[in-house]
């Protein structure tokens, strides 16, 4: 019964979505109405050929299958998004590479927020969900919630990143910084949103382990953070069923503060209280050593998520925003300093009693790294936040450099870190093909982020004082042109730096590949697939 | 926890005794400086936010006790800077052009206050260094060539009223025939014109063209370009005897050229820009090195 009511929804939405691009106003709209169409055909065949399987959900067996796919979309997305990083940073260095053949598709403009988007979204997400998935069944002792939920978490998320690339390319955008995604799109984000909702906190409720564990208190803080900052930041009145264009519900400084309080969470929640998470999960798993302080893990985890919500302001300093918003914006980031600090030191004094493993073991040494960027870029992220710094660090590179070393350092590191310690025990594989190309991705990486952000301070700094020089009578003394020439050789190590990080995620890639592929399969017994008996 | 005890190695501390998936959790306490540098930034907040504007109330927020509000702090900068001025400004606007260069304060005031201008208003056309964008039309103000005239009294009425714009009936206005596209001219008489003005511009010919040309020439394109090529400043029209291009030289592009006709246009910027802005900018441009 429940299968034919599946095949109807597919057959029905695929119809719908053809006459929906039919009918459609924009070019982007109907891209997307056909993107629609093909998975809700590829969907109902598949389903078709499926009818009458009886359900297979064995609840003494963990949902794994959810979370291989996982790895490999977040690898795949990981390489995507990163490629997509080094042709713009190359495109900012030589303007020539805004193809007149594909201007207004491939250009710079449409590139951005694809990039943006691909890491945050497409490789981060992937990673947060799969990693989610993972982590919650472990601690909880409890296989994922819901049947088949998971994968329909998985793939509404694949969707909603192909619907979102193909949009962007051809303009559709509600320009927004990193919730570019139109009314739509954002709508379908609020269906599979609540979907992974609810099979994480469906898994936590049926937890066979006493308590919650720390990893699973910041997925949740990120999930029910990320639904209710999405939902207001996207308040939107669409023109048109039949297009991509919306107007926001708010106006002015209001919509750009509800904006940047989005944005800082994104930031936040995203790409903090998820990948704490996963940090407080992998690292004591891959050193073997209890994490270093239950209390300080409380503290910190209240005192972060409490204070990270105010703090978005600080993206507004010196505008049409007033200045009390401001102020307050300010000090909420700075008292932010600490609590972020805690995750650093129970990450880092974890490993205390194990630093030997840092000369054998190049994974544990990838997930110190993304702890001391997390360490970094958490110090770096109050400091700008203060009035004086800001007014000379906002709009320029220093900003760019500052949000790289934590996305590249410490988003990107403890997720390379998490899919080296996961592929080899979800495809129950004799440890991974190679140690030495996790030394090799680890190195380029390294050296590939330190390019990055000290060529980003570089210019941050100059082109801020650049812009500010005035002379004896009050006239700028630089033109707008004479900054973006001086970066230029900044531009292009910024882009050689990104040419490394990305030679390390292929290699990764090749390595996780033949590590499925190649490395012989570990003896049957293994605890990893059962859930214990209590 | 004993606190004589001397050493203490982290596997002694005890655990909360929970564990999930092998995973325990020592119950160390907090680092004592961690807490201390916590406290310290709530109290450097709390006075922070006495001290500046912060608290959001019915109708108005505090405004801390230092008074401090960074849109005044703007203005008192810009105000500082306009009486600072004020005079010299003054003294720009009432003096005659000509003698701008030879006043040595008010030069140097109206040259750094012109390259700000210029920094702002003009260099997206004609490049931060004012060297203009070679072959697209966009004139070098740093050599000593002018379509409309290079002394200031030009410069400043170029730049108050601008060239073929819509807005200011006072802009210099002059156009160029499209002589193909209009059919005016055969295209082997183009053919012949262009050998002319390749021959007149000392570039490689073909005589027996050129010398047709040179007829076309006199009935078509010396009535603004004048005889020989020597161009008329009063109707914006270039030069076509020496080395400087604004489109380009070369064969094909000047029969593009004499084909489909070109011209570029600047806008009025009386309005935009104040009375001893545009003096400042006219001094500027003038002092770059072609001025007459």
């Amino acid at each position: 019964m429940w299968d034919y009511i599946k095949l109807i929804v597919f057959g029905v939405v695929a119809v719908l979505a053809a006459i929906a691009a039919n009918y459609a106003h924009d070019l982007p709209y109907m891209v997307n109405a056909l993107v629609v169409m093909l998975a809700a055909a590829i969907a109902f065949v598949w389903q078709l050929r499926h009818v009458g399987e009886p359900a297979h959900h064995p609840q003494t067996e963990y949902l794994d299958g959810v979370v291989r796919a996982g790895v490999i979309a977040t690898t795949f997305w990981g390489v995507v998004g990163f490629l997509v990083g080094v042709v713009i940073a190359f495109q900012l260095a030589f303007p020539w590479l805004n193809i007149p053949g594909v201007e207004g598709i491939l250009n710079f403009g449409r590139l951005r927020p694809l990039h943006t988007s691909a890491v945050i979204f497409a490789f981060g997400g992937n990673a947060l969900i799969m990693s989610a998935f993972y982590v919650v069944q472990r601690t909880t002792a409890a296989r994922l919630f819901g049947g088949n939920l998971g994968w329909f978490v998985f793939w509404g998320w694949q969707l909603m990143i192909v619907l979102a690339a193909t949009s962007y390319v051809l303009g559709g955008t509600q320009s927004k910084e990193y919730a570019e995604t139109v009314w739509y799109i954002d709508w379908w984000i609020v269906v599979v949103w609540v979907a992974f909702l609810l099979a994480f906190l469906g898994t936590l409720w049926k937890r066979k382990e006493p308590h919650i564990y720390v990893a699973n208190w910041f997925y949740l803080s990120f999930i029910v953070t990320i639904a209710m900052l999405h939902i207001v930041n996207n308040l939107a009145i669409p023109v048109s069923f039949l297009g991509s264009q919306s107007v926001q519900v708010t106006a002015g400084v209001q919509d750009a503060m509800i904006q940047w309080w989005y944005g800082h969470n994104a930031v936040g929640f995203f790409l903090t209280a998820g990948f704490l998470g996963m940090m407080y999960y992998f690292v004591p798993k891959q050193a073997e050593r209890p994490v270093f302080s239950y209390k300080l893990s409380i503290i910190h985890f209240w005192a972060l998520i409490f204070l990270y919500i105010w703090a978005g302001p600080h993206h507004l300093h010196y505008t049409a925003l007033p200045d009390w918003a401001s102020t307050l914006g300010m000090v909420f980031s700075i008292m932010l300093w600490m609590p972020s600090w805690g995750g650093m030191i129970n990450g880092l004094m974890t490993l205390s009693g194990a630093w030997d493993k840092l000369r054998t073991d190049p994974i544990i040494r990838m997930m110190v790294v993304s702890i001391g960027f997390y360490g970094m870029s958490t110090f770096e992220g109050p400091m700008m936040s203060i009035k004086a710094v800001n007014s000379l660090s906002h709009y320029t590179d220093w900003t760019i450099g500052h949000v790289h070393s934590g996305a590249l350092g410490w988003n990107g590191m403890i997720t390379f870190g998490a899919l080296y310690f996961l592929t080899p025990r979800l495809w129950n594989r004799e440890g991974l093909y190679s140690l030495r190309l996790v030394s090799w991705h680890f190195w380029l990486a390294t050296i590939g982020i330190v390019l990055y952000a000290s060529s980003m301070w570089v210019t941050g700094i100059m082109e801020g004082l650049m812009w500010r020089e005035v002379d004896a009578n009050g006239f700028l003394v630089n033109a707008f042109a004479d900054t973006v020439s001086a970066k230029f050789p900044m531009y292009v190590v910024r882009g050689l730096g990104g040419v490394m990080f990305l030679s390390g995620a292929i290699i990764m890639a090749y390595n996780l590949y033949m590590t499925v592929r190649a490395q012989p399969a570990k003896a049957p017994v293994n605890a990893n697939n059962f859930v214990p008996a209590e | 926890m004993c606190a004589k005890q001397v050493k203490k190695a982290p596997h002694e501390v005890p655990t909360t005794g929970h564990e999930w998936d092998g995973i325990r959790e020592y119950d160390n306490p907090m680092p004592r400086w961690w807490v201390w540098v916590f406290y310290a930034t709530i109290v450097f907040s709390i006075w922070y936010t006495a001290a500046y504007p912060a608290w959001p109330l019915i109708d108005r927020a505090t405004r801390g006790y230092l008074g401090q509000n960074t849109r005044a702090d703007v203005d008192a900068e810009i105000k500082r800077f306009d009486d600072a001025n004020a005079e010299i400004k003054a003294k720009l606007v009432a003096a005659d052009l000509g003698a701008i260069a030879k006043d040595d304060a008010l030069n140097q005031y109206a040259t750094a206050a012109g390259a700000a201008v210029f920094k702002t208003w003009c260099a997206q056309c004609h490049g931060s260094g004012a060297a203009g964008v070679q072959g697209k039309g966009y004139p070098n103000l740093l050599d000593n060539d002018w379509l409309w005239g290079g002394a200031i009294e030009d410069i400043h009425t170029t730049i108050s009223h601008g060239i073929r714009n819509t807005t200011d009936p006072d802009a210099r206005y002059s156009e160029m025939p499209k002589f193909g596209v209009d059919g005016l001219l055969e295209p082997a008489q183009i053919g012949e014109v262009v050998e002319y003005v390749l021959q007149i511009s000392k570039q490689d010919h073909d005589a027996t063209k050129a010398a047709a040309g040179a007829t076309v020439f006199a009935d078509n394109c010396a009535a603004c370009h004048m005889e020989n090529g020597a161009g008329d400043r009063a109707q914006g029209a270039p030069a076509l005897n020496d080395a400087i291009w604004l489109y380009g030289g070369d064969r094909d592009t000047l029969t593009q050229t004499v084909t489909g006709a070109r011209f570029g246009v600047m806008p009025s910027w009386t309005g935009r820009l104040s009375e001893d802005e545009i003096r400042a900018v006219a001094t500027y441009v003038h002092s770059l090195g072609g001025g007459e």
